[in-house]
């Protein structure tokens, strides 16, 4: 086994590219180095991508931000600009792990290590984030939505890395929002959660939304009807009902250690309506 | 598997290890530098027991490799009392009797050291949430927590 | 040894106090030295490999590809065990369970082990070792199991305690009976009879550090061991039985430990690493792992218990009865036995029925948890009583009062109580500002009566006094909890010195006389009582030698407030001799001064407590938040008042953890789904509130401070006090434990479903 810390993403993807064996990005560590210490995984290759300058940077654009991969998502809090702009991907992020692993762990990591369960995917998907992934081929860009494709697989070809995940500058009145659902209050896998992310106009009916559930299915479900429930009007009793109506419906959820899927279904709408609330009042709704 | 040579700071003291690529910074620290305040609890990130602060930030050192600290400040419970003066936070743990057995103190203490430092007027709230990854099975929390408030209060009047 | 345990009134100058533990700023730096926080030069890395299997017969075990590999210094399976057991019974079991012989009888079973040079090299080896399994049908629930369908985890087992010898083997190990009256006649006279059925969930103690040890067998026969436990001489006992040696030869140290709670009483990986010491010639550290302290050590028993309970229309109980069956991993126990015993402990009842059965189950053999069994029976029978006490309109705590065990009452399970403090606690907990605090909406609150018995046991202490007057006590029960702090109060009252000239420590197993563990909640009470002792020997040889200094009779020579004084008018001139002048002179007087004490700590006095708590309950989720939290409960004599709290906070907080979210999780295969701290959850420090105490002070007659053992009866009561919370803000009422959101929510859907 070898470990290698490269410089450029460049060296980064030369060495994930001509690994033969198993390679493994280390970024935050906080799922690979528990999947090794359980022996699941024995990388013959580490790649440590945190000495790559520009993937350990939060950079706000004329687009909006760009996080980089080995950004720690402790740091994603402490950045005012992305709070304001997005504060339910950094509720999202915060909610991993402990402050212990939020002093490590990345939303990329969080996302290429392709739990359903997975806290910032949700947030990400309802938010329309990007991954921005460079590869032998070059550079490309996708939806978040699209990096997993089931529980511990990912769409991404040998010797790729996502580099940063691309969130777009913000609309005026618009707001997001993430819950989870855990029986602790900390410290805990989500047993299932909810993404809201919306746009209101000057009268605070709903123009766009996006809404997104969590350990609910195989991959992070966004749930269409759920936002086309909302779209047109203002986000009152009548319409969180039917928002949890529609979630609770689109649910494709498993019995497991963490919860059963009745437990499951009800639960998704309830925290759909929560979030959903929340994230209106954040857009300015009333 | 060829070891890795790292050079680090730990403590505020230069040292240098060779380490194997896949070890972690807790066996390094416990098995190869002697520095066994640092505990084991369950090798997952899941009970804070082997806490560290690593350039400032709180982590769990089972989740760090020990090949990662090359060029970093390491801090560990051995380094928190100056000479024979205890840290106020050790202080208070022994005061307030804030441990039984002790096995989760040393990651108590770091944590809560990187608590003050962040937040310097805690409230119980957030003394809570920010020691919610340290688990401790025999205070039920409740004098760890009070020894926090006074170490608090201390330091800031310090 | 003329010692007089009696308790007598008297003036506490040091017992009462709260200084800091003499071993906390060792533990506040780092330097205290836990289980693995020891090594040896030379020292190999010991494994364990383990079975996956649920029950399997083990056809074969090949070890030699692992024994081929470069720096495997040995690999041992049950072969290299010799049952040395003798026919008894319970060693077998517990040769068995470290190392499986025939079968591995659950998920996490010890088949084989290695020592190498270093971790790797012994994953490595693991990964070489071929075991040929038979699987066979496993069952891992205690209802299940006690079918006639369930697959048999033992054919030699024949239920004991049954009128007629039975004639098939069975999973039911044993059925025990408690009581007295006639419970048939006593439901007769009820007006209202409350009948219902509970579960409860297996939990593990949850201690933060993990079983770890250090063995070092010479070629000549002598041995060391290092080893986090409860009690090193019981673990000196097993060990050398297990492998044939001869106590006196294998040093047992205790290190320091983190965490026990009960599970720290049994032999697990310690006989494996001495077996591999000895075949390696090398010293061997053996740590388990997270995932091998969940699948393989403690856990408590799972519970299925009916209860039924009758009572006037004035609030008064005329019978009460339940059934319990407790799991007891694959090997025999006495778990429902103890719960059967416990469970009515709290009440003054003319007729009352219990009944015990003991179930074999595929899952690791049970281990004592704090108040073994307890917990459990009173979540039945508390919150049973409570549901009756609704059914009557009557205030639950007037209920209890009414129908509460007080001094002369006999026991649900067979003595008759000396003063006890249940009801103390009771009234303590109707006048308690936390009963009458006002509740909002989606909140209940809850409370409920706890017993325990404590133990005493066998217990040997010395005590040294060295030539600058300071004193060295040295304890053979190990410290858990900050014991040391409190015999060292209790030698400095009886002395009469300070507290700060005490030093305690926990001697290992080849420098005192053989100590029963700390186990029973006797730490505190019975090492105090021979530390009692132990100074009370010390003094008698100060007198002697204050006599000598001053050439006058011993009979008149007193010993007050840390001072030799000359009594009578004769001796006035003489002034005081002080401990520090006496030892000084020793070395010219006789040599040494030391006390000893060897005894038998009888009556230890039995525990009530009373708890109170506030639930909040989402009724959309199940989510629970504990909002408020009072235990009150009777010490006798709190040594040191800050250390008892903190064992009524502990055992509050695992006892929440129990009734809210802890359980072991189990697939259709029979393995373990949860065997981490992420899964298996303990609560956090933002999951729970401060957590109120009142201690409450009715002397032990059986102690000479009326100390009583205060460790354990603190998890008792909250298992049920949260169920009856929780069903109060739920408006439901919760019969399985743990109550996690699904099950909250599932019981919420299915009464508004009516």
């Amino acid at each position: 086994m070898r470990y290698i810390r490269p410089l450029s993403i460049e060296d980064a993807v030369g060495l994930l590219a001509g690994s033969t064996g198993t390679a493994a990005i280390l970024a935050g560590g906080s799922d690979l180095l528990v999947r090794m210490k359980g022996g699941f995984v024995e990388p013959d290759l580490i790649v440590d991508i945190k000495a790559i300058e520009e993937l350990s940077e939060i950079r706000e654009t004329a687009d909006g931000f760009s996080i980089g991969a080995a950004v720690p998502c402790a740091v994603l809090g402490e950045s005012a600009a992305l709070k304001k702009a997005w504060p339910g991907v950094v509720e999202a992020a915060k909610l991993i792990g402990s402050k212990q692993v939020q002093g490590r762990c990345t939303i990329v990591g969080n996302l290429c290590n392709a739990s359903p369960a997975a806290d910032s995917v949700p947030a990400l998907v309802a938010a329309g984030a990007r991954a921005s992934v460079v590869g032998p081929g070059g550079r490309r860009t996708i939806p978040v939505g699209s990096v997993p494709t089931g529980p511990g697989k990912t769409s991404l070809a040998k010797g790729e890395i996502i580099e940063a995940i691309l969130l777009d500058k913000r609309a005026p009145r618009s707001g997001d929002a993430y819950l989870r659902f855990i029986p602790r209050t900390e410290m805990d896998i989500a047993v299932v959660s909810a993404g809201v992310n919306l746009t209101l106009d000057e009268h605070g009916v709903v123009t766009a939304a996006r809404v997104a559930l969590g350990a609910a299915a195989p991959t992070v479900l966004l749930v269409e009807e759920a936002a086309e429930a909302i779209i047109g009007r203002k986000l009152d009793e009548a319409a969180l009902e039917r928002l949890a109506k529609v979630c609770f419906g689109a649910c494709r959820p498993i019995d497991d250690k963490r919860g059963t899927i009745e437990f499951r279904r009800k639960v998704a709408g309830v925290l759909a309506k929560r979030a959903g609330t929340t994230a209106y009042a954040r857009a300015g709704g009333k | 598997m060829a070891g890795v040579a790292v050079s680090t700071t730990i403590n505020g003291d230069s040292v240098e290890y060779l380490c194997q690529p896949d070890e972690t910074l807790l066996d390094v620290l416990r098995d190869r530098l002697g520095l066994t305040g640092v505990k084991e609890g369950c090798g997952t990130g899941d009970c804070g027991a082997c806490s560290i602060i690593l350039d400032d930030r709180l982590v769990c050192s089972c989740l760090v490799l020990g090949a990662e600290a090359e060029g970093r400040r390491v801090e560990t419970v051995e380094g928190m009392a100056h000479g024979d003066r205890l840290h106020p936070l050790q202080q208070k743990f022994l005061e307030h009797a804030a441990l039984q057995c002790g096995i989760c103190t040393p990651g108590f203490l770091i944590a809560a050291k990187d608590l003050l430092a962040k937040n310097p007027d805690p409230s119980e709230e957030e003394i809570r949430f920010g020691l919610a990854g340290n688990l401790c099975r025999c205070t039920g929390y409740d004098k760890i927590v009070r020894a926090v408030q006074d170490a608090a209060n201390v330091m800031k009047g310090a | 040894m003329n010692f007089d345990p009696r308790f007598s009134t008297r003036n506490f100058a040091s017992v009462g106090t709260r200084p800091i533990r003499p071993d906390g700023v060792d533990k506040v730096t780092g330097r205290a030295r836990y289980g693995a926080d020891f090594n040896m030069a030379g020292q190999l890395v010991g494994r364990v490999l383990r079975s996956p299997h649920a029950h399997a017969t083990i056809r074969k075990i090949d070890t030699s590809k692992a024994e081929k590999l470069p720096g495997v210094k040995a690999v041992i399976t049950a072969a290299d065990l010799s049952d040395l057991t003798d026919g008894d019974a319970a060693m077998y079991d517990i040769l068995d369970n470290c190392m499986a012989r025939t079968k591995a009888l659950y998920d996490g079973h010890a088949v084989a082990a290695v020592a190498a040079v270093d971790a790797r090299t012994a994953r490595q080896a693991l990964k070489l070792i071929e075991v040929d399994y038979e699987l066979l049908p496993h069952v891992t629930d205690v209802d299940e199991a006690m079918k006639h369908s369930a697959p048999l985890i033992n054919d030699a087992i024949f239920t004991e305690g049954l009128e007629e010898k039975p004639v098939k083997p069975s999973n039911v190990t044993k059925r025990s009976q408690f009581g007295h009256g006639d419970v048939h006649q006593g439901f007769g006279h009820a007006d209202f009879i409350v009948e219902r059925s509970f579960k409860t969930e297996q939990t593990h103690q949850g201690y933060i550090e993990p079983h770890a040890c250090v063995a070092s067998v010479s070629s000549d026969g002598t041995a060391d061991l290092w080893v986090c436990t409860q009690g090193h001489f019981v673990y000196r006992q097993h060990c050398a039985q297990l492998l044939g040696m001869e106590a006196s030869k294998l040093r047992v140290t205790s290190s320091e430990i983190g965490g026990g709670f009960g599970g720290k009483t049994h032999v697990w990986a310690e006989p494996v690493a001495l077996a591999l010491s000895r075949k390696a010639g090398r010293p061997v550290k053996l740590v388990m792992t997270r995932d091998e302290v969940f699948r393989a050590s403690g856990p408590t028993s799972a519970t299925s218990i009916d209860v039924k309970i009758g009572a006037r229309k004035d609030g008064t109980i005329t019978a009460a009865e339940a059934t319990l069956r407790y799991s007891c991993g694959p090997y025999p126990g006495s778990w429902a036995e103890i719960g059967a015993m416990t469970a009515f402990a709290c009440y003054k009842l003319e007729n009352v029925k219990t009944v015990g059965y003991e179930v074999l189950v595929n899952r690791p053999k049970t281990a004592a948890y704090r108040a073994p069994s307890a917990p459990m029976a009173a979540f039945a029978v508390e919150s049973a009583v409570d549901e009756l006490a609704k059914e009557i309109g009557m205030d639950p705590v007037d209920f209890r009062i009414r129908n509460a065990a007080q001094e002369g009452t006999r026991s649900s399970y067979g003595p008759v109580y000396g003063p006890i403090g249940i009801g103390p606690t009771l009234e303590a907990v109707k006048n308690h500002p936390h009963m009458k605090a006002p509740l909002g909406k989606n909140q209940g609150r809850g409370m409920a009566c706890g017993f325990w018995f404590n133990f005493g046991g066998q217990t040997c202490t010395d005590l040294n006094i060295g030539m600058d007057g300071s004193v060295s006590l040295a304890v053979g029960t190990v410290d858990v909890g900050g014991s040391r702090a409190s015999l060292s109060l209790v030698a400095a009252e009886e002395l009469g010195i300070a507290y700060e000239q005490v030093k305690a420590i926990v001697a290992d197993t080849s420098s005192l006389g053989y100590n029963d563990m700390t186990d029973g909640s006797r730490g505190t009470f019975s090492s105090s009582m021979a530390t009692i002792s132990a100074a009370r020997n010390a003094i008698k040889v100060l007198r002697e030698r204050a006599a000598q200094m001053w050439d006058i009779a011993v009979d008149d020579v007193v010993w007050e407030q840390g001072h030799a004084v000359a009594k009578g008018e004769k001796h006035g001139n003489l002034g005081k001799l002080s401990l520090k002048e006496i030892a000084a002179a020793s070395g010219k007087t006789g040599g040494p001064i030391a006390g000893h004490s060897e005894l038998v700590a009888d009556g230890a006095g039995v525990s009530f407590a009373t708890h109170i708590c506030d639930i909040e309950v989402d009724p959309e989720t199940g989510a629970t938040r504990v909002l408020r939290y009072t235990v009150v409960q009777d010490a006798g004599k709190a040594v040191h008042p800050t250390y008892v709290e903190g064992q009524y906070q502990g055992g509050a907080a695992q006892g929440i953890g129990w009734a809210l979210n802890e359980e072991y999780i189990y697939g259709k295969d029979g393995r373990l789904q949860n065997p981490g701290f992420l899964d298996y959850r303990i609560p956090v420090c933002s999951d729970l509130p401060m957590i109120d105490t009142q201690i409450l002070e009715i002397p032990n007659p059986n102690h000479p401070y009326g100390v009583r053992g205060v460790g354990e009866t603190s998890i008792v009561p909250p298992l049920a006090a949260i169920a009856n919370a929780v069903s109060n803000a739920a408006g439901v009422r919760m019969s399985h434990i743990p109550m996690s959101p699904p099950r909250i929510l599932a019981a919420i859907e299915a009464e508004r479903a009516g």
